[in-house]
């Protein structure tokens, strides 16, 4: 479904590969976490799935079309079938709980009455429903970061990329949000997460690709966290 | 998607943004107010320059003096001949009858004029022709004419008495140079004020959207498209100019009444030459500027949000 075919990415600035030269498969409904210290290429390798990030050499295949082929219409098609969640939340500062997730509805064209529907639906999903009308500077991190999340999967997407989710967060929210992941993989969502926290990965149990500079070292079916 | 929904999507979007970023929607109208009274302070500016000019120009002529004993055909031949030229505005004729008149009138407190006039027992006084040149400069070239036509007659037989151009050519070439500076200085005043003005308002909105770049970002990742992040800045750019439009066209009434100096108008100029009223003027001329300010100031928001987030779209 997803397929890194022998990528390379060198910024203007270094002389070294962020990423060199990674062939890398996914398959539907896998939960995919990639660990790895600091400035390893995790974050490079995820943006380049929804072309924030271009590669200099290979290409990326999201089904059988390649990413950085596609017109600017294709790829905000394709972003909307990407559910993306960060470290610092990144929610919209003006609009409150309900909006921020509306508002990726309305951006994929969604009816009113789709979206009255479906907002408390995801929120429910992430344990915000009393928060609806919450603006995000009233919110803890945690509760940020769910309803990041909750933006994130209200298109349901096909896959939902997750850059250090729990980077931001204490233990016991860090906890909560991989239970949300692993519930949104149950319900059939490909999730690719990147992390460097080692309780986060052995909890998840699943398939484990390690990175370090820029390669990958290590690509466990059912892996933990070793670096 | 349904063009109307997204439509009313933006709008809201766009005013909702407005109210909720009150600080910076209210610093952004102040720059419009100021942007907009500069406009105001040149329109007002220009018309009174222009009025004023007009009026003053009004007052120079060149008068042509006949001999008492010019014929009348002699006047009406120096007439047609001037009417020939394309310099001459228009040309008024004065008969020695209207000149004793006016004389006596001008005159009808000072007893010993009259006395002395009425001795005399005949009209001392010639015929006139008072010209009006359409540019001030042309009357050097019209008093030329007449100074040749002048010199060409001789003896008993002229007609032309004098040619008052060249005692009032002081007066009429100064203010030739003051009409001249003062509609230069005006283009390059106006210029100035409305490029400055211009870049001021840029800025501010600008600034505004900077604060808002992480948001178009977020709004880029999401999907969304090109018009529906920039939509509503442009809403938003669309209210700063009305908003401060319909400010401005309600702070002008008292302003202009009773403190035009307040937004740089010099009362002074009004006090000289009296018969510009810039209240007047404003109130008479009120559709062009009611047009003039919404239209600036909206076409301004909206370019100007436009530009700012066209930097922070990546798609």
């Amino acid at each position: 479904m997803i397929f890194f075919d022998k990528v390379t990415k060198i910024y203007f600035d270094g002389t070294s590969p962020a990423v060199a030269d990674i062939t890398l498969g996914i398959e539907p409904g896998e939960f995919v976490s990639i660990v790895g210290h600091s400035g390893a290429g995790k974050t490079t390798l995820l943006k380049m799935l929804f072309a924030e990030v271009i590669p200099t050499e290979g290409a990326v295949f999201f089904g059988s079309r390649e990413v950085g082929k596609l017109s600017s219409d294709e790829l905000l098609k394709l972003r909307r079938n990407i559910g993306t969640v960060f470290q610092d939340y990144r929610l919209l500062p003006t609009k409150n709980v309900y909006e921020n997730i509306a508002f990726a509805l309305e951006v994929a064209g969604r009816s009113d009455e789709d979206i009255a529907g479906d907002v408390p639906h995801v929120l429910d999903l992430v344990g915000l429903s009393d928060k609806i009308w919450s603006f995000p500077h009233e919110l803890s991190g945690g509760e940020q970061q769910r309803v990041a999340i909750a933006r994130a999967i209200v298109n349901q997407p096909d896959v939902l990329i997750a850059d250090e989710p729990t980077g931001n967060l204490d233990p016991i929210n860090a906890h909560d949000i991989v239970g949300i992941l692993r519930k949104i993989n149950d319900l059939g969502t490909t999730i690719l997460l990147t992390t460097h926290n080692k309780s986060v990965v052995d909890s998840v149990g699943k398939r484990v690709v390690t990175m370090d500079q820029g390669r990958i070292i290590r690509d466990d079916k059912e892996g933990k966290y070793s670096l | 998607m349904n063009i109307w929904t997204t439509i009313k999507r933006i709008a809201r979007y766009g005013f909702v943004g407005f109210v909720r970023n009150g600080f910076v929607s209210l610093s952004a109208i102040l720059m419009m107010t100021i942007m907009s009274f500069m406009l105001v302070n040149i329109m007002i500016s220009n018309a009174a320059m222009t009025s004023t000019l007009q009026d003053l120009t009004n007052k120079v002529d060149v008068t042509v003096y006949f001999r008492t004993n010019a014929t009348q055909e002699q006047v009406e031949q120096i007439q047609k001949s001037l009417q020939a030229l394309p310099e001459v505005a228009s040309i008024a004729y004065v008969s020695r009858e209207q000149a004793l008149a006016d004389f006596r009138k001008r005159h009808e407190n000072d007893q010993l004029t009259l006395q002395a006039l009425d001795e005399l027992g005949t009209n001392p006084l010639g015929a006139s022709l008072e010209i009006r040149a359409k540019q001030t400069s042309q009357y050097e070239a019209i008093a030329k004419y007449l100074q040749a036509q002048q010199d060409s007659q001789s003896g008993a037989g002229a007609s032309v008495d004098k040619v008052n151009f060249y005692q009032n050519k002081t007066a009429i070439d100064r203010l030739t140079k003051i009409i001249d500076t003062s509609e230069k200085n005006g283009i390059a005043k106006t210029i100035f004020l409305a490029v400055s003005a211009l870049l001021i308002v840029l800025n501010t909105i600008r600034l505004a959207i900077y604060t808002a770049r992480d948001e178009i970002g977020v709004m880029n990742l999401v999907g969304a498209s090109r018009w529906y992040v920039r939509g509503p800045f442009m809403v938003a750019g669309v209210l700063y100019g009305l908003v401060s439009s319909i400010l401005v066209l309600i702070l002008l009434y008292p302003i202009l009444l009773y403190r035009p100096v307040l937004i740089g108008l010099d009362p002074t100029t009004e006090l000289l030459f009296g018969s510009f009223n810039s209240f007047e003027y404003y109130t008479a001329h009120f559709l062009l500027f009611f047009l003039v300010l919404t239209g600036t100031a909206v076409a301004l928001g909206a370019l100007s949000s436009y530009l700012a987030v066209r930097r922070y779209l990546h798609t």
